[in-house]
């Protein structure tokens, strides 16, 4: 990384496996991501969610070193992110495939693990661990090339652990794979939270973040606008507030222009509205009824992450 | 529907800069080349380079030099350069000759003691007069020919004179003798030749347009170069197509920065303990010993093959090939590092590859080239390792010998690498 503002690091930030403050990083107009100040607890998952464009791979790349950052500091272990100790602290996951497909999945793994200073023994070690880490045992003589989208996601990640860092950074891992593939890769990942690894989890997808982060960071235009445990974030945006799903039996412009002007939101015929007592639900049906407008189906649910992020975020398309 | 086919394919040629360059600039670039080499223009027309030794002193030895230096074809130097300011000796049998071996030029011309004393031979060769030598360098295949033809050209064009009186002599001698008045009338038509061959040796080119009617004057010819050899050419070729071979293997191995980058391994890799210096330093190790182990293979073929003497050459063999290999693995780095992505990669070292080949020796020997084109063949990496292998396989020279051509390579690897290194920046961050 090129020479960063040179900043004295308090004794507290030292155990702490990762620290971000005040980052700033601009592609000419396009500030990427504006003034992130984020703290890794150890041990913890930190899904990072965010739309399209939000900014996370910038800020992951900024944290591996791979962007420079026009403001702000990283540290790892208290420790710069360009110093030899933080990298081999740190482990990344990049969101495309970096592997040598002409290489079979053990030659590989020794690659990247020389590349972290790995020898003899332990880069012996470590390439088994990995191999059983993402179930590739048996493949490990197979070429790259001639894997399966989910073995290669596997391998990916294996690549990214070969030095054993305390840091995981995963970015969108689990794009492009099936359900086994997917679940398979959670249980990999539970696993090395079972061995108190600290990691951030960028992630396009709700469930994901549910199932494997302790708190959430939802991420846009190069800002954090929320950040807790799916439950304060919930809290956060939507108090004791409920959301009321209804289907209309005709979808038309008229049904339109009605919920939005009762406030609430309108896609492919059904409407969202938010409620702050059940009891509203009654006024809703009547004024419907009113209108003329005949509903389908109604129901009653509690806000989930997926409602806090489009309550956040918006809906609008973002590329 | 084949308009839009045709339509498509228009679009795709226009946006790939590097099928377009494959079509429309490689082509124009060769015959642009071949031309120049081959065309024969005036003011670059080669010159055959030829050393004069002038043992004999003699009227006739002189006015065959004189007549040598008139041809516009022939570039004749009797001494070497000045060293420093200062005039050097003329050069003698022995110094022409360690010049030939030396590569300073093809063809030496040695006019022995006695020569001009019976300069033209008719009928069976005498075995005692003193002939001319013609020493040479057999890898230069067209200068001693065009030596040995331009020498008899000479003989009868610019000594008209003594051609009128040895046949005189052997009238006299075969056909019963002149007499007094016939002797008289003979010697005053010879006076009337030395005169106007005085005249012409003032500048005026006076050769009669019959002038190459064929008329022996005794030449000896000797190889001084290689005389020795096995397959004297093969070493040559293996050193000229092995040199355009490794650019190729190190273009295409270069560009396995360009697959690290477009594969985002690259990413991966620099975000470890390896930099940007430290990756191109083992990419370029990674091209010195591919381009090496090709050399190796290719002498070792011709060594098995074609009975090229490898095995007592082998430390010439050793220092110019990783010079070579240096030089060619840079060259590769740069390549890569001027690229963005292989599909560019490709068109441009074709291009790039087969230029400096053409110009640089190893489609065909530079001395087929103009003086322009020889002169513009030393910026290629491809000359000077020739020049290198052909010191080494054709002359013998000793390894101390191959510092000029080492010390280039060298250095054009370390700039080329330099240059490598600086436009790799923009891989380093964003």
């Amino acid at each position: 990384m090129a020479s960063a503002p040179v900043v004295s690091i308090p004794s507290s930030f030292r155990s702490l496996p990762l620290r971000i403050e005040g980052l700033v990083k601009r592609f000419g107009e396009l500030t990427a991501v504006n003034g992130i100040t984020l703290e890794l607890k150890s041990g913890e998952c930190l899904g990072l969610l965010g739309p399209n464009g939000a900014g996370k791979s910038t800020l992951i790349r900024s944290i591996v070193g791979r962007v420079i950052p026009d403001a702000g500091t990283v540290t790892v272990f208290g420790e710069r992110a360009d110093s030899a100790g933080a990298r081999m602290a740190l482990g990344w996951v990049p969101q495309d495939l970096a592997l040598y497909p002409k290489l079979t999945c053990r030659e590989n793994l020794e690659s990247f693990g020389q590349y972290h200073g790995l020898r003899r023994a332990d880069l012996k070690t470590a390439v088994a661990w990995c191999l059983d880490w993402a179930a590739l045992t048996d493949r490990a003589h197979e070429p790259v090339k001639n894997l399966s989208g989910g073995m290669k996601r596997r391998l990916n990640m294996a690549a990214g652990l070969i030095h054993r860092p305390k840091v995981m950074l995963m970015d969108e891992p689990t794009v492009g794979v099936d359900p086994q593939a997917r679940n398979r890769i959670f249980e990999m990942i539970e696993r090395l939270h079972g061995e108190g690894i600290s990691m951030i989890y960028t992630t396009h997808y709700m469930e994901e973040a549910e199932r494997l982060c302790d708190r959430i960071a939802i991420i846009d235009h190069g800002r954090i606008i929320a950040l807790g445990t799916k439950d304060e974030l919930v809290q956060n945006a939507f108090a004791s507030r409920s959301e009321v799903l209804a289907r209309f039996a005709k979808a038309d412009d008229g049904v339109a222009a009605w919920v939005k002007e009762r406030g609430g939101l309108y896609e492919n015929g059904t409407a969202q509205f938010t409620i702050d007592h059940a009891t509203e639900i009654a006024g809703l049906l009547e004024a419907a009824a009113k209108e003329g407008h005949e509903l389908a189906d109604i129901s009653l649910r509690k806000p989930n992450l997926e409602s806090v992020f489009l309550h956040l975020t918006g809906r609008e398309l973002r590329d | 529907m084949i308009l839009p086919i045709v339509r498509t394919g228009l679009i795709a040629l226009r946006r790939d800069r590097g099928a377009l360059a494959l079509s429309f600039i490689l082509p124009i670039g060769f015959f642009s080349i071949f031309a120049v080499i081959f065309g024969g223009q005036h003011d670059t027309t080669p010159k055959v380079s030829l050393l004069v030794v002038d043992e004999d002193h003699s009227a006739a030895s002189q006015s065959l030099v004189r007549g040598l230096e008139r041809e516009g074809s022939l570039s004749v130097k009797k001494r070497p350069a000045p060293k420093q300011g200062a005039e050097q000796p003329d050069y003698t049998a022995a110094t022409a000759e360690a010049a030939v071996k030396a590569g300073t030029a093809p063809v030496a011309l040695v006019i022995p003691h006695g020569f001009g004393e019976n300069p033209i031979s008719f009928g069976a060769p005498n075995q005692n007069r003193p002939t001319i030598q013609l020493l040479k360098d057999s890898s230069d295949m067209v200068a001693p020919q065009v030596i040995a033809g331009l020498l008899q050209k000479v003989a009868m064009t610019s000594m008209p004179d003594v051609m009128a009186e040895q046949g005189s002599k052997y009238m006299d001698k075969y056909a019963g003798g002149f007499t007094p008045e016939q002797k008289k009338k003979i010697d005053a038509g010879l006076e009337e030749l030395r005169k106007r061959t005085s005249a012409d040796s003032g500048g005026q080119d006076a050769a009669p347009a019959d002038s190459n009617r064929g008329m022996p004057i005794p030449v000896t010819t000797r190889d001084v170069v290689g005389e020795n050899k096995n397959n004297k050419m093969v070493s040559f070729y293996a050193a000229a197509v092995g040199v355009m071979f490794l650019l190729f293997t190190a273009s295409g191995a270069g560009g396995s920065l360009l697959d690290e980058a477009e594969s985002g391994t690259l990413d991966r890799v620099l975000s470890s303990r390896v930099t940007m210096g430290t990756l191109l330093g083992g990419k370029l190790c990674y091209c010195v010993m591919l381009a090496f182990s090709q050399l190796v293979l290719m002498f070792t073929w011709a060594w098995l093959v074609f009975k090229v003497d490898f095995m007592s050459h082998i430390p010439g063999f050793v220092v110019m090939g990783l010079s070579t290999a240096f030089a060619v693995g840079a060259f590769g780095m740069l390549l890569a590092s001027i690229c963005s992505t292989r599909a560019q990669l490709g068109p441009l070292s074709t291009l790039v590859i087969l230029l400096m080949s053409s110009i640089g020796g190893s489609m065909f020997p530079r001395y087929f080239m103009s003086e322009a084109m020889q002169k513009a063949g030393l910026l290629t990496i491809n000359a000077w390792a020739i020049d290198g292998f052909t010191k080494v396989f054709w002359r013998d020279e000793p390894v101390s010998h191959l510092w000029p051509q080492v010390l280039v390579l060298l250095s054009v690897g370390v700039v080329l690498f330099a240059i490598a290194r600086r436009l790799a920046r923009r891989w380093e961050y964003s």
